[in-house]
């Protein structure tokens, strides 16, 4: 451990050291480390000495982001924060509330970002009217991926409504297949959930209960429907599913063990390293209902000392929302461009489709940060409800007893 | 000079651990102490606020199930492994043959880390892959064993796992324990033609007491601060069913960032082992004045 601190101490002492004559530097706290990932920012890294700057990588995995987090944490702490972090929705504005976060309006002016972003996304880029992130992609979490053929032998269209949904399932389990393939986990049960408050309660319902969390709204008619929802799903979940992780469910719907999966889009990765093929072999929908839930990821840029850092911070997020590296890293990464002018014809089916019904949810208002995955809501808030989600999913805790259990834990978490 | 030395030389070595404890323990605890008064959130702030820390804790659900999971795991968890432990002794010390290679083996599981020990029984509670598909396959269909994924009884499983886990260490405890009892007295005692469990229940278990007490303390701050095994076997769940307040005080101040939270949890985590050690050093530096 102590040779570790101290290689780390040199390795630092000999990047500042060199900083006096180097061009553009940057350093990038990030967590993805996995394959796809790691071949992604791999994209960015190369884009970004093309241009003559020097980068430093640091890749803090685990925990979700969370030892990135007490990394970053302990780096702010100490009065040497790194030029970028890989940060995300209202975590932006609660670093920016810590007066740690810097000003790149002068680089977003110039590259009009105003203009080709969606306006709500472009809404978790500012804070308090300054450009302070960059973003990277777009996730859309409310999506049903199903297996083709389970549903062709079954005569079954992709459901619409939660009712056909129901009504689909009903005859798969009937049929012996598992209807919903899920994991036992807390996030994943937050997602399904998220999928059924839009589906039930329609885009106004969502914002106003998971994003201005009006506690009218959590306790209304129209939550409990949604908890009974959630019950009812909980009957077509397969009895192993509890602590299963997100790929083996998917794992489930391609091998035609179940029938359908709701997860967000990184779901698609999977099938296609499977080598399965979008609309033949396996199909995505939105989730029954409209409105679109996004998680997007983005860069946080944090306020660092030196010209040439603050070159290296500006350079970078300039190259991170330029149309090139929105193609390359989102074709590797399975999620579609932040930028709404990209080209995407080498992008599939499942792809186009998000990006249309992100242009056509943003001009109508329901393009809506996802709660489950950290868009909507700050890590207190948004655990709570989860903690009451999880609960209720995993026990015979009645509708009714949720939303009062919801209102109280909302009401406890500030 | 030398003289000096010669009569400060421990004091003088034992300085920097006395100081890094002092700074790195108890100057902790306080800031942990000072922080739980706090509203910090993503970032420790020092503006004191009152108990509303608390207040939030003992307001939430989660963390009444995390409480009463630890009086349950850690009730079943130190009284089995005891007794078991205490029985594996006994029976080890009937001058049995083997006796080292079997006294290997129970010890062994205390090689593996707890992670390890969660991931094992993971599989072999796993209602789809372990006892009860197995035993299913025999054909016995109606066979259910599904502990592991029902909220109601998962924190047995994690009582089994960690008994499995640390009864051995305890039987080595105890055999030592047996061991050291006086030869003659046991002699003296079969002589006058008592029976075996007799001189077990009436002169060899009462002579052990500071093991059980030992013992005893051991098990009980392995119980307090479990938190690997939790996240191996279960992950907290099904829900948050099997959260201890280890497990509790992680999420809150690493995937929360509610650092204030965290840190109230933390206090009353350490007000539970105080509870027990303090009343246990008392007896021991009294037995010593004594």
């Amino acid at each position: 451990m102590k040779r570790f601190a101290f290689a780390t101490v040199s390795t630092l002492a000999v990047v500042a050291g060199s900083s006096v004559l180097a061009g553009p530097q940057a350093e990038v706290l990030h967590w993805w480390t996995s394959g796809g990932e790691a071949k992604s920012v791999a994209v960015l890294q190369e884009e970004f000495a093309a241009n003559g700057g020097s980068w430093t990588d640091m890749p803090v995995a685990g925990g979700g982001g969370d030892a990135a987090m007490t990394a970053l944490r302990a780096r702010v702490l100490s009065g040497n924060a790194p030029t970028a972090v890989q940060l995300k929705g209202p975590a932006i504005q609660e670093w920016y509330e810590e007066g740690v976060l810097a000003d790149i309006s002068s680089v977003a002016e110039a590259e009009g970002w105003a203009d080709v972003l969606p306006a709500s996304i472009a809404g978790h880029m500012k804070c308090e009217g300054t450009w302070c992130a960059a973003p990277v992609n777009v996730h859309r979490v409310d999506w049903i991926w199903a297996n083709a053929d389970v549903l062709a032998a079954n005569g079954i269209e992709m459901p619409t409504t939660w009712d056909e949904f129901n009504a689909a399932a009903d005859k798969l389990q009937a049929a012996g297949v598992i209807p919903l393939a899920h994991g036992g986990q807390a996030w994943q049960d937050a997602t399904v959930f998220e999928t059924v408050v839009l589906g039930i309660g329609g885009p106004e319902f969502f914002q106003k209960a998971l994003v201005d969390l009006d506690p009218e709204a959590l306790t209304s008619d129209t939550m409990v429907q949604v908890f009974d929802q959630m019950r009812t799903l909980r009957g077509y979940v397969d009895e192993n599913f509890s602590g299963r992780d997100w790929n083996l469910a998917t794992a489930m719907v391609m091998n035609g063990e179940a029938a359908f999966q709701i997860m967000g889009d990184w779901a698609k990765g999977e099938f296609l390293a499977a080598g399965k093929k979008p609309g033949e072999d396996f199909l995505c929908a939105s989730t029954p209902g409209d409105g679109y839930l996004y998680n997007v990821d983005s860069f946080a840029m944090f306020d660092v000392e030196g010209d040439d850092k603050k070159a290296g911070q500006d350079l970078l997020a300039k190259l991170i929302v330029a149309p090139n590296f929105q193609k390359v890293f989102n074709l590797n990464k399975g999620s579609i461009p932040a930028r709404t002018d990209v080209a995407l014809d080498d992008f599939d089916i499942c792809a186009n489709l998000s990006a249309e019904d992100m242009g056509s949810t943003s001009d109508a208002g329901s393009l809506l940060p996802s709660y489950a995955h950290g868009m909507a809501l700050r890590g207190s808030q948004s655990g709570a409800i989860t903690d009451v989600v999880t609960a209720h999913f995993n026990s015979d805790m009645s509708s009714a007893d949720a939303v009062q259990q919801l209102a109280a834990a909302v009401a406890n978490s500030y | 000079m030398s003289e000096w030395l010669e009569n400060h030389l421990p004091k003088v070595v034992l300085a920097p651990s006395f100081i890094a404890v002092l700074i790195f323990v108890y100057g902790f605890i306080g800031w942990t102490a000072w922080v739980s008064l706090t509203r910090s959130k993503l970032l420790p702030k020092y503006e004191i606020k009152g108990f509303i820390q608390y207040e939030r804790l003992f307001d939430s659900p989660r963390w009444d199930t995390a409480i009463n999971n630890l009086y349950i795991f850690g009730a079943l968890f130190i009284v089995i492994a005891m007794v078991l432990g205490l029985l594996l002794a006994i029976l080890l010390d009937q001058k049995i043959r083997v006796e080292g290679a079997i006294r290997t083996i129970y010890l062994y599981p205390m090689a593996l880390s707890m992670i390890v020990t969660g991931t094992a029984w993971k599989w072999i509670l796993n209602p789809g892959l372990g006892i009860e598909s197995m035993v299913q396959g025999w054909g016995f269909t109606n066979f259910e064993f599904d502990w592991l994924v029902n909220p109601d009884y998962a924190i047995y499983t994690i009582v089994m796992a960690a008994i499995w886990q640390s009864s051995g260490f305890v039987m080595a405890l105890f055999l030592a324990g047996l061991r050291s009892v006086d030869g003659e007295i046991i002699k003296a005692a079969q002589v006058d033609g008592i029976p075996t469990w007799r001189i077990y229940t009436a002169i060899i278990i009462p002579s052990m007491a500071p093991i059980f007490l030992s013992a005893f303390i051991v098990l009980a701050h392995l119980a307090i601060k479990s938190f690997d095994l939790v996240i191996a076997l279960t992950g907290g769940g099904p829900g948050y069913a099997t959260d201890l307040p280890a497990t509790y005080m992680y999420a809150m101040a690493f995937s929360r960032g509610d650092i204030g939270q965290a840190a109230s949890s933390a206090m009353i985590m350490m007000l539970v082992v105080f509870a027990i050690v303090v009343p246990y050093l008392y007896s021991e530096l009294r037995a010593k004045n004594d």
